[in-house]
């Protein structure tokens, strides 16, 4: 009995700092921010039924599901191709892969967003190049529109993509690739209807983890669109900093979290939070 | 060794992708050495001034430094109390530990823009009680920064105990020691490499760190990415590629001695 008790302390003790300290600081701001908006500027459901029938806020969930889904699609295929040189190339092929992915992954969101800019904007090494070949004249705008969005975050989440990916990849048991080649299926055959279908669980896993942080994307956007692109966290910046309208910013945000546990609830049903790192 | 290889389709579309990851990282050096005070290709001669104006112009010393002390105050901070909570969970295995964790992973879930206006409105609620511990101070960046690492440094420390071997344990606790012995001379020497690990990560990501403190930031606690930010919106200022560079040369190193020692481990 006396063991029990001093169990239960033991682990009330070593656990209590962090889930006070993230109940004080998170769960009851988070808390506070779901009151903004049902209160201001006026106590109701105001901010909610604007959110249905505003054109700019439609407009931007319009756009951001647009973009986070391009972004998706293309950074899983482009993900998927260099996950498969990294898993199963040749040691050499596996080192310069695994430096593509990690490099860029541990290099911070500003860096890679400026990079961007120096490539693609009017004097950049992308117009500089194509001008002093003289394939065009006028400098193409590549940056401060949606194509320079969807580029940004393609490479940002490409990295993010891999992890799922190329854990399914691992645990695949080659000796059905191995039968497969040998009951004559062709090597593209064996990729697109053995390796892939296989992969089917990193494949969802890598997509929907693509998709929830496209959806919450701040930082690139706003730097890549210029304000011409606005996706919804920048709508909640610019409503909380520019034209002070709390209350809407937090019922986006409270719109926001729900869409994302909804979404991750679905990835949960589908693959294993082992399966993920 | 897997039998079933790339071929050569596969490893062109890869090269594309590789060199897609790696492009803008290269195409910041020649914008570093440009003599112009604008973003612009080099045309002909290079100059290193933006290289000496990051030493010469205090804002971006001070900025480095203060992005340094918020680091450090918040890797610690997180990762001690990572610590105790993965240990309480190893140790203890209490009921509801799994949505107890699962309610000390949502700042990693959370789309980090609501992360963001939470801890503005924690920072200006406190701004009300103390002047130098809410919004726009470096304490305040630091607890927020905080409150972002915590689930990364947990999740670290977690993984690390999972590969522990219950049974040292368990005969340390046979042979009489106490919940404090366990922890400190058994547990925690066989996961050091986790905890070193979790502190550096959580020092790296609040070093990096800019959503959430655009939000809590304004004139006064003006961390490195946050200058970086000012420099990127406005006129773009070619200190910047500078910077860049060499952010990019640290990182860069760092992964290939981690590379050289995961390496030398596994070897032993």
């Amino acid at each position: 009995m006396r063991g029990v008790l001093s169990d239960r302390m033991g682990a009330a003790l070593l656990m209590a700092p962090l889930l006070l300290f993230l109940i004080l600081a998170y769960a009851w701001p988070f808390l506070g921010v779901v009151k903004w908006s049902f209160t201001l500027p006026t106590p109701g459901l105001g901010q909610y039924q604007a959110l249905l029938t505003d054109d700019l806020v439609q407009s931007v969930f319009i756009r951001t599901l647009r973009i986070a889904a391009i972004v998706t699609v293309v950074s899983v295929a482009a993900a998927y191709a260099i996950t498969v040189v990294w898993v199963r190339g040749s040691p050499a092929q596996r080192l310069i892969a695994e430096f593509c992915i990690l490099v860029p992954f541990w290099i911070s969101v500003l860096t890679r967003a400026f990079g961007w800019v120096a490539l693609l904007s009017n004097r950049g090494l992308i117009n500089t190049w194509l001008q002093s070949i003289g394939f065009i004249s006028e400098p193409l705008t590549l940056v401060r529109n949606e194509f320079g969005v969807v580029v940004g975050m393609t490479h940002f989440l490409i990295p993010f993509a891999v992890f799922p990916l190329a854990s399914a990849m691992r645990s695949l048991d080659d000796r059905v690739l191995l039968a497969a080649r040998g009951l004559g299926s062709s090597r593209m055959r064996t990729f697109w209807t053995v390796f892939v279908p296989m992969t089917r669980s990193g494949i969802i896993g890598s997509a929907l983890i693509v998709f929830v942080f496209s959806l919450g994307f701040f930082v690139t956007p706003a730097i890549l669109g210029g304000g011409r692109s606005v996706m919804i966290a920048e709508l909640i910046y610019l409503r909380i900093f520019q034209s002070p309208d709390w209350g809407l910013g937090a019922a986006i945000s409270v719109v926001l979290v729900l869409f994302v546990g909804a979404l991750m609830a679905l990835l949960f049903r589908y693959v294993k939070p082992k399966q993920l790192i | 060794m897997p039998t079933y290889r790339p071929g050569p389709v596969s490893l062109v579309i890869a090269a594309l992708v590789a060199l897609f990851l790696l492009m803008p990282l290269l195409a910041v050096i020649p914008v570093s050495l440009t003599p112009s005070r604008m973003l612009a290709m080099p045309s002909g001669e290079l100059s290193l001034r933006h290289y000496r104006a990051l030493i010469e112009d205090p804002r971006w010393i001070d900025s480095i430094l203060l992005s340094i002390r918020i680091g450090v105050a918040s890797s610690a901070f997180s990762t001690v109390l990572a610590l105790c909570f993965s240990l309480g969970v190893w140790m203890f295995q209490p009921r509801f530990t799994a949505a107890l964790v699962g309610f000390v992973l949502l700042p990693m879930v959370v789309p980090p823009v609501v992360s963001a206006i939470t801890l503005y409105f924690l920072l200006t609620s406190v701004s009300g009680m103390s002047s130098f511990f809410g919004y726009d101070t470096w304490l305040g960046v630091a607890m927020a920064h905080s409150v972002m690492t915590v689930p990364f440094a947990t999740v670290l420390i977690l993984v690390s105990l999972s590969q522990l071997d219950r049974r040292i344990d368990l005969a340390a606790r046979g042979l009489g020691a106490s919940v404090w012995e366990r922890a400190t001379r058994i547990i925690m020497p066989n996961i050091k490499f986790g905890i070193v690990t979790a502190a550096l990560l959580s020092f790296v990501l609040s070093w990096e760190e800019i959503g959430v403190t655009l939000f809590i930031t304004s004139v006064n606690a003006i961390t490195l990415p946050r200058l970086m930010w000012m420099g990127l919106r406005d006129n773009i200022d070619p200190a910047i590629a500078a910077l860049s560079v060499i952010l990019i040369i640290i990182t860069v190193l760092v992964l290939a001695v981690r590379s050289v020692v995961t390496r030398q481990r596994a070897g032993h």
